[in-house]
């Protein structure tokens, strides 16, 4: 019972996982970016109607990413070139990008033959949990990790590559000095445009895989209005609480995810409490790391210093 | 705003009546009604004058669930008597907890025209007893809810409940685990989740004594995620019939997903999980739409709450499917369907044992209509919250 709670918590973090590692990757760049849940819808009805039409988990996966990016790219044009409000515009691309997604999947509903939208055979196949023959039996250790679909594994890679990108390579270090003080780092020769737009829409390319988790693992291959249904928000919270960490964020999501299913799986029968306690957990823990980083006042554990402020050459 | 409003109105209407010309055809509905009050009784219309709006939480198009599921009957009543599609007024995605956006759409519905207003959604509840007062020329009908008035609002809602016992019933048969699932959207204190979850709980208890049923309470209506997560544990719980009283079909695409079967809600499911899917207990608001706007065209309407069940044709169960259901399960449906029909059973009747040792009902009797809409925060006696 036990490894099948860290299943499921899993199966309930990884789209937390891709969301919080898409808005990691704008944060380092200096770019706090509201959108995530936009930006996952889109990802959401792209990759599943690439799915749904070509059959092909390639093609969806790259669908959903570039979705993603195109949310990203409203963003990064109006945050990083126009030097608009990124609260703002972040916010918007919220709204925008769910709206977008359920005017489209809503069409394809309408215009379907049976009035639903599976997805074929093969691509149902191919994102079922995978077997590996000889590894997927041993006890215990077989299904606490070789037994999950194909996005587990690919958000749990990205998180690492992510990883290893912001601390080991010389660009990532870079980036994370735009984040810091993109003047300094302009000084220092670093193309801190270039860099931005490149992190912004990765970033968005991730969250929109995310999406795509929704739409075709969660629901099960039939598509659903507001798939993503708010967990684009949590990944923002959990940027917070992996205090923009990418290894912290593969453990955060799945704390996350654990404590979204804790309330289906901990025995009534030692105390009985509120649903809404548990709904609430994750959050009070997110505040609780804030006030602790605050109070710690270290610097490693905290949000980029530009974060949130667009930088405008000219005004060095 | 609303004074200005009714300045421009009395104003164009002044100016209508100096020049004779009768063209002002928008805002005739309008002017129409505030001259008719005052009378009792609502006369007749003719069928091709009537307009109908309904105002949805959801959105029709969602090819499954509460939304579709009323649109369905929406479809059914207009090919019914007739009506053309100018003729039905939808509002969509209109949040009920939203008291500004639920009013908008319904004053939109007034604006267009609409003599009958249906309001599938609890939450439209007060919004639509305010309008009632303010509009007593348009019919304002709410689905759910206890609120009515003796004029122009009444109430509309459905013995589901007589659907769930019979999915009971073949979900009782089916089990091997003698564990049943069943994904609640809301706790113990909703009578209409509750209600229908001991229902269903009886029904299984009927072919089945030994089948428990575990319940996991998502705390929403609508949540793919919630319901996925919870059909997840319950499935490793050792549950091996998946029922469900929330919107989406993700508990039916889970228990598909795991090898185990599911029971599905609003609308038939096995469109989505045809491999999981034994029977869904099934909406068939159409009956309730049909009856009450014929009544609108007669002039028959009168202000009086509706409660249809299996016999007024307004819940039933879909075709089941023979491929997976247990043997036998075809027979042992229609023979509580036909005690349900000729009224000897009545699913709450005589004394039930609860799951915490006490007991409901009195010998002989059956539960009230208000007990089972508003009094049932009790769980039958094979029901576990783990």
């Amino acid at each position: 019972m036990f490894v099948k709670f860290l299943n499921a918590a899993v199966f309930a973090g990884t789209p937390l996982l891709f969301g919080t590692t898409g808005e990691m990757m704008n944060e380092k760049a200096g770019h706090l970016n509201l959108g995530v849940e936009g930006m996952m819808a889109m990802g959401a009805c792209a990759g599943f109607m690439a799915g749904y039409f070509y059959d092909s988990i390639l093609i969806a996966l790259l669908a959903a990413f570039l979705a993603g990016m195109l949310g990203a790219l409203i963003y990064a044009l109006l945050t990083i070139t126009f030097m608009a409000n990124q609260n703002v515009t972040g916010l918007t691309l919220s709204i925008f990008g769910v709206g977008i997604s359920n005017f489209a999947g809503e069409f394809m509903l309408v215009n379907s033959a049976s009035n639903t939208l599976k997805l074929p055979e093969q691509i149902t196949a191919q994102i079922s949990n995978i077997n590996i023959p000889g590894l997927t039996t041993v006890p215990v250790l077989g299904p606490l990790f070789f037994q999950y679909n194909i996005f587990v594994y690919l958000a749990v890679l990205i998180a690492v590559t992510c990883g290893i990108y912001y601390n080991n390579t010389k660009t990532g270090l870079n980036v994370r000095a735009i984040g810091e003080n993109p003047g300094a780092a302009d000084a220092a020769g670093i193309k801190v445009t270039k860099l931005k737009y490149i992190n912004v829409l990765a970033g968005g390319g991730i969250c929109g895989l995310g999406g795509a988790y929704c739409s075709m693992i969660i629901n099960g291959g039939v598509w659903m209005n507001n798939p993503v249904n708010g967990q684009g928000w949590i990944a923002v919270a959990l940027v917070i609480f992996a205090s923009w960490k990418p290894y912290r964020a593969i453990f955060g999501s799945f704390i996350f995810g654990a404590f979204n299913i804790l309330k289906y799986y901990f025995p009534k029968t030692i105390i009985t409490l509120p649903n809404a306690l548990y709904d609430m957990l994750p959050f009070v823990i997110t505040a609780l790391v804030l006030v602790m980083t605050s109070i710690r006042k270290s610097k490693e554990n905290q949000q980029p210093a530009s974060c949130g402020v667009n930088y405008y050459r000219e005004e060095r | 705003m609303k004074k200005l409003l009714s300045i421009i109105l009395v104003l164009m209407l002044a100016l209508t009546l100096l020049t004779s010309c009768g063209n002002n055809e928008g805002q005739q509905p309008v002017s129409e009604g505030k001259e008719a009050s005052g009378e009792g009784i609502f006369p007749a219309i003719a069928k091709e004058d009537i307009k109908v709006g309904v105002i949805h939480i959801g959105n029709p198009a969602d090819g499954s669930g509460y939304s579709y599921a009323h649109d369905q009957g929406i479809v059914a009543m207009q090919k019914a008597l007739g009506l053309s599609d100018s003729q039905i007024i939808r509002k969509n995605n209109v949040n009920d907890t939203d008291p500004t956006a639920t009013e908008a759409a319904m004053l939109e519905c007034i604006e267009e025209g609409a003599n009958i207003i249906f309001g599938t959604s609890w939450g439209y509840m007060d919004t639509m007893e305010a309008l009632a007062q303010e509009y007593p020329d348009v019919l304002f009908s709410h689905g759910s809810g206890y609120k009515s008035n003796d004029r122009n609002f009444n109430n509309y809602f459905g013995r589901i409940y007589q659907a769930r016992y019979l999915t009971g019933i073949a979900a009782g048969l089916k089990t091997k685990t003698n564990k049943l699932g069943y994904v609640a959207a809301m706790g113990k204190d909703n009578s209409e989740v509750t209600g229908g979850l001991n229902a269903f709980a009886m029904g299984a208890y009927s072919v089945n004594p030994d089948a428990k049923v575990y319940v996991k309470v998502t705390n929403s209506w609508y949540s793919p995620e919630e319901e996925t997560n919870a059909a997840k544990a319950l499935i490793a719980e050792g549950c091996d019939v998946i029922a469900q009283h929330c919107d989406t079909p993700n508990p039916q695409l889970e228990a598909e997903k795991a090898g185990v079967f599911g029971i599905g809600y609003n609308s038939d499911m096995s469109k989505d999980a045809p491999k999981a899917t034994i029977t869904s207990a099934v909406w068939n608001w159409g009956a309730y739409y049909t009856w009450a706007v014929e009544n609108v065209i007669n002039g028959t309407w009168k202000s009086e709450n509706y409660y249809g069940g299996m016999k007024e044709g307004m819940v039933d169960i879909s075709p089941i499917n023979e491929g997976i259901a247990a043997e036998g399960t075809a027979e042992k449906i229609e023979e509580a369907r036909q005690s349900m029909m000729d009224g000897t059973f009545n699913v709450f009747d005589g004394v039930i044992e609860t799951n915490d040792g006490s007991t409901v009902g009195e010998e002989g009797k059956t539960l009230d209509d208000a007990t089972i809409t508003g009094g049932i925060n009790w769980y039958f006696k094979t029901v576990v919250e783990k």
